[in-house]
């Protein structure tokens, strides 16, 4: 059945299309795909450095997400504390097996509880590290793979995300080029813009609906503590 | 279910029953004016705003010249990342495609993120009737699959429930807890959802998706949501079911990026969605998660048939629900009078396109053609020249009554000659002017009840505008 699905399908469009050549169709389809050319960026999107930081914590802020800013890598396992402490949250947590995360010296804040692995039903906290952070509309992008689990992003009640400034870019595009770059397409690429929330009923806005109540997102603005 | 019986046929009789439904009423007051002012201010706060309509059109056309082709490249990519691709002409090959995957992984409960694929091809029903269990886990489908009703807005699906009315239906159907808890709430009512659904998205034995967008580039399957159940429905379960239609497909990330900077803003005026996610083929072999199995059916139901006519630009449509929110016949009826799955504009167009002028010609004919819809839509595309195109269609079906067809033809008659339009309309302004003069307005008049049932007949005054632009010099004939 499918095989014929198909090739009725495919048949009505290629009759439906009425093109004059179908060599110069399929090569202007080719181009296209092989040169993935960038429509218009808006100019939010094509900031310098400074701008793109200032504009991503304004942008992830305005969607409800809260944002501290660390000057050096090894003030983010004290900033998770702080947050977790100020929120009244679990200092049990369950953090991405990413190389990224172990250069933090988690052991400086000993009342953290880590555990290592994708997420669980039962886990209130996750953390992970982000491939980029999209100035544009305060955006997280992440990357499935055996460091990044999905679950992480979607089944705790917190989800914070460590970004380092390196990861910032100014538009989705960027982050694609990046992406890229790396030579490997994952199984799926997360945009994250605020924690989860519904208007479903009556139209009142509400945090939380199924996935994460908060997002946090801790900013280590220096590569090193040098 | 809604795929299996539609009530386009009886839209006079739905639009006076939604026109009395109280409660519809006020919920349809609250949500648009909510809708707009979110629309316009989100479009006003990014100044490339309408080129980006311009650009995104242009993706779209570019892709529908070029659908066969993409949709080829598109499944060699899920091919190649270890998914598979199903193509189904109508909605019983889908619903079988997805049966038969459903069996294979020897499914009793599947999740499903929201889809309006899924109400168009009929499945919570069709699953049931196959002893799975369907369960929708989007808060506002969860609300109204619970209460066995159809969605009426594409994007807001429950929003003629009022929180008293979800609070009953929780009570009912959530029969392990405390019966009285308190549900006054919008929050405590979405607490209980989420919790409940929690097992349910852990159970799960399938996800089924919708799509918004197909990348030919890599083979991806792109969902927005704002809860996040999409990404809990493809994630956990063991097999990932996409249904997406033809047109869904665009060439590159960058297209969709494109298209998606105007998607949130023109739907709930949000900067971006929570949620965007791209899915590329199942779990990779080092992956801690994520589904062994990756299925994306392809459904056709009548679209390839609008390729290439004058209906093809209705294939552009993103299905942010702007047009709803933004028009004044969906504004006091709500969706359901529309009797089909996609309900304002864009269904005054789609439904008649795909299940035919016979079952829906009324719907076309609901606008005043005040073209709010077509100015606010993020892909451009023409709807109220697409109903009038579909008016006429009609029309040439004899689908109007005769007297209906009759006069028009002899309205068109007299149009054409101007002289003896003038003549044949003189006498009876003359009379109706002369009959009204006392009261300046009819409260009853003799073939048009239509009009004189709902509101009165303003009586003609003075000379006709024809006589005065005589008068005044004016000219008939157009300037060369």
């Amino acid at each position: 059945m499918n095989g014929d699905s198909r090739e009725a399908v495919l048949g009505a469009l290629r009759r439906a299309t009425q093109r004059d050549s179908n060599t110069a169709a399929a090569a202007a389809v080719k181009e296209r795909l092989a040169g993935h050319a960038r429509n218009t960026v808006p100019a939010r999107g094509q900031l310098d450095r400074d701008g793109m930081l200032d504009l991503f914590v304004e942008q992830a802020e305005a969607v409800d997400a809260t944002v501290t800013l660390v000057s050096r890598p090894s003030g983010v396992p004290g900033a998770v504390a702080d947050y977790l402490r100020g929120e009244n949250l679990p200092t049990r947590l369950r953090m991405a097996p990413d190389p990224k995360l172990d250069a933090y010296p988690w052991d400086e804040s000993p009342l953290l509880e880590i555990e290592r692995g994708k997420g669980e039903a039962s886990d209130m906290v996750a953390v992970t590290g982000a491939f980029a952070a999209i100035a544009e509309t305060g955006t997280l992008m992440l990357l499935s793979g055996p460091d990044s689990p999905t679950t992480l992003n979607f089944l705790p009640d917190a989800h914070i995300v460590v970004v380092r400034a390196a990861e910032m870019v100014a538009c989705y595009e960027d982050g694609w080029d990046r992406l890229r770059a790396t030579g490997r397409m994952p199984r799926c690429v997360n945009f994250i813009t605020g924690p989860s929330r519904s208007a479903d009923i009556e139209q009142t806005l509400q945090l939380g609906a199924h996935g994460p109540r908060w997002l946090h997102i801790v900013l280590v603005a220096g590569d090193s503590d040098g | 279910m809604s795929a299996e019986a539609p009530t386009s046929h009886r839209f006079p009789d739905n639009a006076r029953a939604a026109l009395a439904d109280e409660t519809l009423q006020r919920g349809l007051a609250s949500a648009k004016v909510g809708f707009r002012v979110r629309r316009s201010e989100a479009a006003a706060r990014l100044p490339e705003f309408e080129t980006l309509r311009d650009e995104a059109r242009d993706i779209k056309d570019h892709v529908l010249a070029h659908l066969d082709l993409y949709l080829e490249a598109f499944e060699t990519r899920v091919t190649e990342r270890g998914g598979h691709v199903h193509w189904a002409r109508n909605a019983a090959e889908a619903r079988d495609t997805v049966l038969t995957i459903c069996r294979a992984a020897g499914a009793k409960t599947v999740t499903k993120g929201k889809s309006m694929i899924s109400e168009e091809i009929g499945l919570n029903a069709f699953l049931e009737d196959n002893d799975i269990e369907p369960v929708e886990t989007d808060l506002g489908e969860y609300i109204i699959q619970l209460r066995h009703e159809a969605p009426s807005h594409i994007i807001a699906p429950a929003f003629h429930v009022p929180k008293a009315e979800v609070a009953e239906t929780f009570q009912k159907h959530h029969t392990t807890l405390d019966p009285n808890r308190p549900l006054e709430q919008p929050r405590q009512l979405l607490e209980e959802a989420r919790a409940m659904l929690r097992d349910r998205f852990l159970a799960a034995d399938v996800g089924i998706t919708g799509a918004n967008f197909l990348i030919a580039e890599t083979g991806a399957t792109v969902i927005v949501t704002n809860e996040g159940n999409g990404d809990l429905t493809q994630t956990l379960p063991r097999v990932h079911i996409v249904l997406a239609s033809l047109e869904k497909v665009v060439p590159t990330l960058e297209d969709a990026t494109t298209i998606l900077r105007v998607l949130a803003r023109s739907a709930t005026g949000q900067e971006f969605t929570s949620y965007t996610t791209f899915s590329t083929g199942p779990r990779r072999g080092e992956d801690l998660d994520g589904p062994h199995e990756f299925h994306v059916v392809l459904l056709d139901n009548g679209r390839s048939a609008l390729v290439g006519t004058e209906l093809q630009d209705v294939l552009r449509c993103i299905r942010c629900g702007a047009c709803m929110n933004h028009c004044p016949v969906f504004g006091v009826i709500g969706g359901h009078a529309y009797g089909w799955v996609y309900p304002g504009p864009i269904g005054a167009v789609l439904s008649p396109a795909l299940i035919g002028v016979e079952e829906a010609h009324h719907l076309p004919s609901a606008s005043t053609f005040c073209g709010r819809c077509e100015s606010v839509c993020p892909m451009r595309i023409p709807l109220p020249g697409l109903m009038r195109h579909l008016r006429e269609r009609g029309f040439q079906r004899g689908i109007p009554p005769a007297a209906q067809r009759w006069g028009l033809r002899l309205w068109a008659f007299l149009a054409r000659r101007p002289r003896l339009y003038r003549l044949a309309t003189a006498l009876p302004l003359r009379l109706l002017g002369r009959l009204g003069r006392r009261s300046g307005r009819f409260r009853s008049l003799p073939l048009a009840g239509g009009w004189t049932s709902q509101r009165d007949l303003p009586a003609p005054q003075g000379p006709s505008f024809q006589s005065l632009w005589d008068r005044a010099g004016g000219r008939r004939e157009p300037p060369r």
